[in-house]
């Protein structure tokens, strides 16, 4: 993969106090987002998406969360800013959009005032010209008649609207990268499709690279160029999204593409199934994480645990058997 | 199909009406919501109907005053051919074992202060159906269809993930024996791996039992899979209703069209320019005139903002709500 890369994250591990465990919620996780692109964080609730998508900013409780490893953004390791300086990244040159676009905006201020106090906290600009250009951002995610909505409050616009709002603040200062945690999770599929064009156009147009975190693989095929696929606090596949969808090789990732029914599914073939839960984060297995419900494991996989192996130049993989495994197609086979 | 022509329904929807009327405070008038108006629709036995749309079209309503869980203001429920809506309570309750639901949130419709076996007991005592062994026999008896074992009877909800309480779930709507089950949601609460799991669960006890769903839902992918019909809602009204395949083959409502196509199609070599449903769906307490969509609709005419289309069947099976339907400018959006 060409390109330069904007964001590395060289084996992240974060981990949890809470009141009774020490979890280890994410393991060695390193991937890197290249200028201009789409990156997708896929995987099911608990994963640890989120948690990466956080710990990149630093969100969690400082008190309780251990970072190590390094997150390295244009030759800058965030893990080694202080709280100032990170202050002067959160927002500015990494922006985030969240799930549920009511929680997240303060619903006793206007939609302008929390687009303006963005953009005054990281560029020096008159009130006036913030009012401007915050019209403008509106405008530009889509929202019609900006010089009214602007005045308007949260709870006055729908949920369609909302995230556009939240959209709006964090293009406002016009960040390098954008992390996108879940951001049509909470919509209908009609305004799905409204904000992902919003989002990709966007893209484009301002060259900004963007992590989009989902648990829907629809939306990663539609969107992004490069696949991250997470399971139980590890990245266990990493490839192009054609490499992701045509040829999978890790057993959860083939998994997870046959247990969704799609609009060619056969109705009259039962889904596939990946048998058991995902297990909680205070008792990991030893060996492969995936080993107690991969029907491929062996021996090996319940011991020890493999790396993050390069199975060709923009294609990694976690896994002791994806040669053989991708050998035993047919339990796969795609309808 | 033929064989539909000569079964009775099990359950006959007549012009279900369910209004809400808010209450005057203030300044504010007296207002009313029709979460439903004037639907429909027929479940055959051991036939799934589906029913989607966006969030407030009135499903979840659909789907609990079918129950009677919340009265209908106008309209009849047939249920075998008996009208169950003039029903004094006490006479409903009776029958009422026949009819069960699950619910979308596997976490909140447990008790949690309750071991699983009361939970399932509860229902069959509610209807006083058997003696106390008897239930404790069958409780134990539908664990283990849905996969557990005796020992889980005794267990308390926060034991189980997610996809385990919803298949407890599912076993609870089965005690007493039903007939019909209003599914609201039930998957959608659930990851990828767990939603294979449990669909494929629904089809096959529907298979055993000869059960009836009324499939509620947002995805259509889901939707798709497990309904042999589906009706389209829009602003509290069906707009369409046809059998599944006919549904996705040939969609007549310019709704349903650009409903489906904002489907994420989860392969990266199908993704083309798809049209895009804009605005947002209008507040139900101030329902368009005429036809509800005309003000989204990309085709909508004078007429369309005047007068209200009457329910069309185009062929045995498959009706729609719409003025236009028939004329070509419809199929203009498709290339």
């Amino acid at each position: 993969m060409e390109g330069q890369k904007l964001l590395q994250l060289h084996n992240l591990n974060v981990s949890f106090w809470t009141e009774r465990d020490y979890l280890h919620a994410i393991h060695d996780v390193s991937f890197d987002v290249y200028k201009g692109e789409i990156l997708g964080i896929v995987g099911e609730s608990g994963c640890g998406k989120s948690v990466t998508a956080d710990a990149i900013l630093q969100l969690h409780d400082q008190q309780t969360t251990d970072y190590e490893g390094e997150i390295n953004f244009e030759g800058l390791d965030l893990l080694k800013q202080s709280e100032r300086d990170l202050r002067k990244i959160r927002g500015n040159q990494i922006s985030m959009i969240f799930q549920d676009p009511m929680s997240s905006l303060n619903p006793v201020f206007t939609v302008g005032h929390q687009i303006i106090e963005s953009l005054r906290a990281h560029k020096k600009i008159s009130k006036k010209e913030a009012r401007t250009r915050a019209i403008e951002i509106l405008r530009m995610v889509g929202i019609p008649s900006p010089e009214i909505r602007i005045d308007e409050y949260p709870h006055q616009l729908s949920g369609g609207m909302r995230q556009r709002v939240m959209i709006a603040i964090a293009i406002c200062c016009e960040p390098k990268l954008i992390i996108a945690d879940e951001p049509t999770t909470a919509l209908d599929v009609t305004i799905q499709s409204q904000i992902l064009q919003v989002l990709k156009e966007l893209q484009t147009k301002n060259d900004m690279s963007v992590i989009m975190i989902t648990h829907d693989l629809g939306v990663v095929a539609e969107t992004c160029q490069r696949v991250v696929v997470m399971y139980l606090g590890q990245v266990i596949e990493v490839g192009t999204v054609q490499q992701i969808f045509d040829t999978p090789l890790h057993p959860y990732t083939k998994g997870l593409l046959q247990s969704m029914p799609n609009l060619e599914s056969n109705p009259n073939e039962p889904l596939y199934e990946i048998e058991g839960t995902v297990p909680p984060l205070n008792s990991i297995p030893i060996g492969c994480r995936f080993a107690n419900r991969c029907p491929f494991a062996t021996e090996e996989c319940l011991t020890k645990n493999p790396s993050l192996e390069n199975s060709n130049d923009s294609h990694q993989i976690r896994c002791w058997n994806y040669n053989e495994i991708g050998k035993k197609e047919g339990l796969y086979a795609r309808v | 199909m033929q064989e539909f022509k000569e079964r009775v329904p099990l359950l006959q929807v007549i012009g279900l009406e369910k209004h809400f009327t808010t209450q005057a405070k203030g300044l504010f008038k007296k207002n009313t919501v029709r979460a439903v108006n004037q639907v429909s629709f027929e479940v055959y036995e051991g036939e799934t109907l589906g029913l989607v749309g966006e969030s407030g079209c009135g499903k979840s309503t659909t789907g609990r005053t079918v129950l009677r869980l919340v009265e209908p203001t106008n309209g009849e429920i047939l249920y075998n051919g008996e009208n169950v809506t003039g029903m004094k309570l006490k006479e409903f309750n009776k029958i009422r074992k026949d009819f069960q639901m699950i619910f979308q949130d596997p976490f909140a419709s447990f008790d949690p202060k309750k071991r699983i076996g009361y939970s399932l007991e509860e229902v069959m005592v509610i209807q006083s159906v058997g003696k106390k062994e008897e239930r404790k026999a069958r409780a134990i008896e539908l664990l283990k269809k849905v996969g557990f074992s005796e020992e889980h009877y005794y267990r308390y909800p926060h034991e189980f993930s997610g996809g385990q309480r919803q298949r407890i779930g599912i076993a609870r709507a089965l005690m007493t024996n039903p007939k019909f089950i209003v599914c609201d949601e039930a998957v959608s609460a659930l990851d990828v791996s767990i939603q294979s799991q449990i669909l494929n669960l629904l089809k096959e006890l529907q298979k055993d039992l000869g059960l009836s769903y009324l499939f509620i839902g947002h995805d259509l992918n889901v939707v798709k899979y497990i309904s042999d019909r589906i009706a389209v809602m829009y602003m509290g009204e069906i707009i369409e209703m046809a059998p599944t395949e006919e549904l996705f083959a040939n969609p007549k409502h310019p709704y349903t069209k650009l409903l489906l196509a904002a489907i994420p199609v989860a392969n990266p070599h199908k993704q083309a320019e798809r049209p895009i449903l804009k605005g947002d769906i209008p507040s139900p307490l101030n329902i368009p005139s005429g036809c509800p969509f005309h003000t989204r609709c990309p085709y909508a005419t004078e007429q369309c903002s005047k007068i209200v289309p009457e329910i069309v069947h185009t062929s045995e099976e498959h009706s729609v709500k719409c003025h236009l339907f028939e004329s070509d400018v419809t199929e203009r959006g498709e290339n």
